[in-house]
């Protein structure tokens, strides 16, 4: 008999770290803005699960009030970012973040 | 109360003047600016006339009104308006001013007849009417204060009028400098007035007198006198008025003899709740400026040669009188003295412009002379002119000094002797004018030669006698105002009585000490008289013109050393003080910040990843921060 696993808040807890590891791992050591970017939005969604999580377990419906807020920020910020990438690699095919240093000090 | 209402016609007129030949003086050119100045002068004249007669109408105790025209200003609790306000104090002032204002618009038409800059002269001209006229109607101190800097810059153009002479720029700019260190006590006197009262108003102001602490009130009032000072001309800002003759003589006529010099003495009337309010000494104070201005500028009169140096500085004596009279709560016989003394002052210099005018610009009396065959009206009215400051009844200077001089001898028989000693010194300056300028030889003829070539005096056209003859029978009659002899002749003091009656000084003299007093007043003017004739034109004592009255007891020059020595020097230390310290602190402030920033911006790499990672060290320490202090 196959042990079936409850499914605790916990898990999903777990899961949003570990999303939010790979995605903060990513960032560091990726150079190609756009997967730079989808690292970030992986952060994100990471954290809005986290919240949807805690809404559920404290029966708060604030932290999925939240997650909405975010939602509509992540979008606003995907149409700017990419934009700035679109126009980056339209101009340099092979350019990495660090072409990106014009506004050096 | 409709006709009351009027009174802001009496300022808007010349305003109107002023506006119109601003625009088109050029234009119209000579005479018509002129004669459109004198009939804006002339116009607000008769509105004044006709207010007066309308406040005749009321009984006393509703004479006096305001009239807002708008809302100037309105900050929080500070609410100003622009108002007038119409009482017979005010009435009084704006009647003469506009008076002898006209005659001497109209005179000046003759007097700056081929001038080039004709139109512009009666620009100023009525701008100044319009100022004073503000200064004196204004219902609330920052209106008067207006017009008080109005005619103060109007002296500061009319002075300097013929700049291109450099001492007439200066004296201008003289002048402008000394009022500001007045200005300054009116301005201080004013924010203390609103920090403690609440309004500028004068009739909140003065009602609420009574209730001001007596240090404010001695403050105010001492600040209020130091604007006073500025303005009229008292020790020890006395300096400016003299020099103030570098301007067109009926411009010394207009403000330095017959108006504006005599704001000081109005705003003190004015404000006499709040000089009563003050401690005992500041009346004394007073009192003694004022004398001391008049006995030390009537011993520089004796000895000065220039025709309207003499009369200068005889203005800065007979204010010193008002300020006596102020001094000793004798506000009646202030105000009394102001109207007389604008008259016979008024004639005294258009009399000495018609002498200069007729002498082609010579101001020198030494070279005068002998000029009554030749200017025969002039020389009349001139005489009239002298008699009055002298003191000689029945002439108009008689009665209102005397009273002054009676006050002063009730408040400390000390004042009244500097006072008769002044009158004594007057009637012997005066006299030694008429007799250098009129009679005696015909020096310029004698004594030609070829810097100064023997000029042909001659009387000038009608448009400057009249006004001389107007203003000479002024100076016979006006003494009539307030005559000693009864109750019911005191017309003056009944028609400012609702002003100022509450705090005149009540007499405690008998009759047979008035009389008394008035006899010696007279033959000490008598005695004056004789003793210039005996010195200048019998030649039987020999003169006494010491070169220490002659420099002004050296006053002038003490100032000018001062500033230009350690003043300057003290100038030179606040400037560097400015240079290095203050402004110092502002440049170290900017620079270090400059600095600070060129120092971090090393660390704006532009890697994105680097500052990546400059989170996330941030995240990790924040969390092992929050961690390790939960543990």
């Amino acid at each position: 008999m196959i042990a079936v696993a409850e499914v605790t808040p916990a898990w999903y807890l777990v899961l949003g770290s570990i999303l939010f590891a790979i995605g903060a791992v990513g960032l560091f050591v990726r150079r190609n803005p756009l997967v730079m970017f989808m690292c970030v939005e992986l952060m994100l969604n990471a954290v809005t699960l986290t919240f949807v999580t805690f809404s559920r377990m404290l029966d708060d419906i604030d932290g999925q009030t939240v997650v909405v807020f975010v939602l509509v920020v992540a979008a606003a910020e995907v149409v700017v970012g990419l934009g700035i990438i679109v126009a980056l690699l339209r101009k340099e095919p092979t350019a990495t973040a660090d072409d990106l240093n014009v506004l050096k000090g | 109360m409709e006709t009351l209402d009027l009174v802001w016609l009496v300022p808007a007129l010349p305003l109107a003047g002023f506006a119109i030949l601003l625009l088109f003086g050029r234009r119209l050119g000579e005479p018509a600016a002129g004669w459109l100045a004198t009939l804006a002068c002339g116009a607000s004249f008769v509105a004044t006339a006709v207010v007066f007669v309308a406040m005749l109408g009321e009984d006393e105790h509703h004479r006096s009104h305001v009239y807002d025209l708008f809302d100037w200003l309105h900050v929080g609790g500070f609410d100003v308006k622009v108002g007038f306000l119409a009482d017979p104090l005010s009435i009084a002032m704006a009647l003469f001013v506009t008076g002898i204002g006209t005659l001497i618009h109209l005179y000046s038409i003759g007097y700056m007849h081929g001038d080039e800059k004709f139109s512009k002269y009666f620009v100023y001209l009525n701008l100044f009417v319009f100022s004073m006229l503000m200064l004196v109607l204004g219902s609330n101190m920052l209106v008067t204060f207006l017009g008080w800097e109005g005619v103060g810059a109007c002296s500061y153009f009319l002075i300097a009028f013929w700049f291109s002479k450099e001492a007439n720029a200066s004296a201008g700019k003289k002048a402008f400098v000394t009022n500001r260190i007045g200005d300054w006590g009116f301005l201080v006197a004013m924010f203390l007035t609103f920090a403690t009262v609440g309004s500028l108003d004068y009739s909140v102001v003065l009602e609420g007198a009574p209730e001001l602490a007596p240090v404010t009130a001695t403050a105010i009032g001492l600040l209020l006198f130091l604007g006073a000072c500025g303005k009229s001309a008292q020790i020890p800002l006395f300096v400016w008025l003299p020099d103030a003759m570098a301007g067109p003589t009926p411009v010394s006529a207009l403000i330095h003899a017959a108006t504006m010099v005599t704001s000081g003495v109005y705003l003190m009337t004015r404000v006499n709740p709040i000089l009563a309010q003050g401690y005992d000494w500041v009346p004394t104070t007073i009192a003694w400026v004022g004398v001391g201005t008049a006995l030390f500028a009537a011993t520089i009169a004796v000895a000065q040669n220039d025709i309207k140096k003499v009369l200068a500085y005889s203005t800065v004596s007979q204010l010193g009188y008002m300020f006596l009279a102020v001094g000793c709560g004798a506000y009646v016989a202030a105000i009394f003295h102001m109207i007389t003394h604008a008259a016979f002052k008024a004639l005294l210099f258009l009399g000495s412009g018609s002498v200069i005018h007729g002498m082609h610009g010579e101001q020198d009396m030494r070279r005068m002379g002998g000029l009554r065959k030749l200017m025969p009206l002039t020389c009349a009215t001139f005489i009239v002119g002298w008699l009055a400051i002298a003191g000689v009844p029945p002439f108009a200077g008689f009665w209102s000094k005397d009273e002054i001089l009676l006050f002063a001898w009730d408040k400390s028989p000390a004042l009244w002797a500097v006072g008769i000693v002044t009158a004594l010194l007057t009637a012997f300056y005066m006299s030694r004018q008429v007799f250098m300028v009129f009679f005696g030889e015909q020096r310029w003829r004698i004594e030609a030669d070829e810097e100064h070539p023997a000029a042909e005096p001659h009387e000038s056209p009608w448009l400057m006698t009249l006004p001389l003859v107007v203003l000479a029978g002024l100076s016979v009659v006006v003494g009539v105002l307030n005559l000693p002899f009864a109750d019911s002749t005191h017309f003056l003091e009944h028609w400012l009585h609702p002003v100022v009656g509450a705090n005149e000084r009540i007499l405690d003299v008998s009759t047979a000490t008035k009389v008394g007093l008035a006899l010696i007043a007279i033959v000490t003017a008598l005695v004056g008289i004789g003793l210039a004739y005996a010195v200048y034109l019998r030649r039987r004592i020999r003169a006494v013109e010491p070169t220490v009255l002659a420099e002004a007891w050296y006053y002038d020059r003490t100032i000018t050393d001062f500033v230009g020595g350690p003043g300057e020097a003290g100038f030179e230390a606040v400037a560097t003080f400015d240079q290095t310290v203050i402004d110092g602190a502002v440049n170290g402030v900017a620079g270090a910040v400059g600095g600070g920033g060129q120092g971090l911006r090393v660390l704006q790499t532009g890697f994105v990843r680097s500052y990546a990672l400059g989170i996330g060290v941030g995240v990790v320490a924040l969390l092992v921060y929050f961690l390790t202090r939960a543990m």
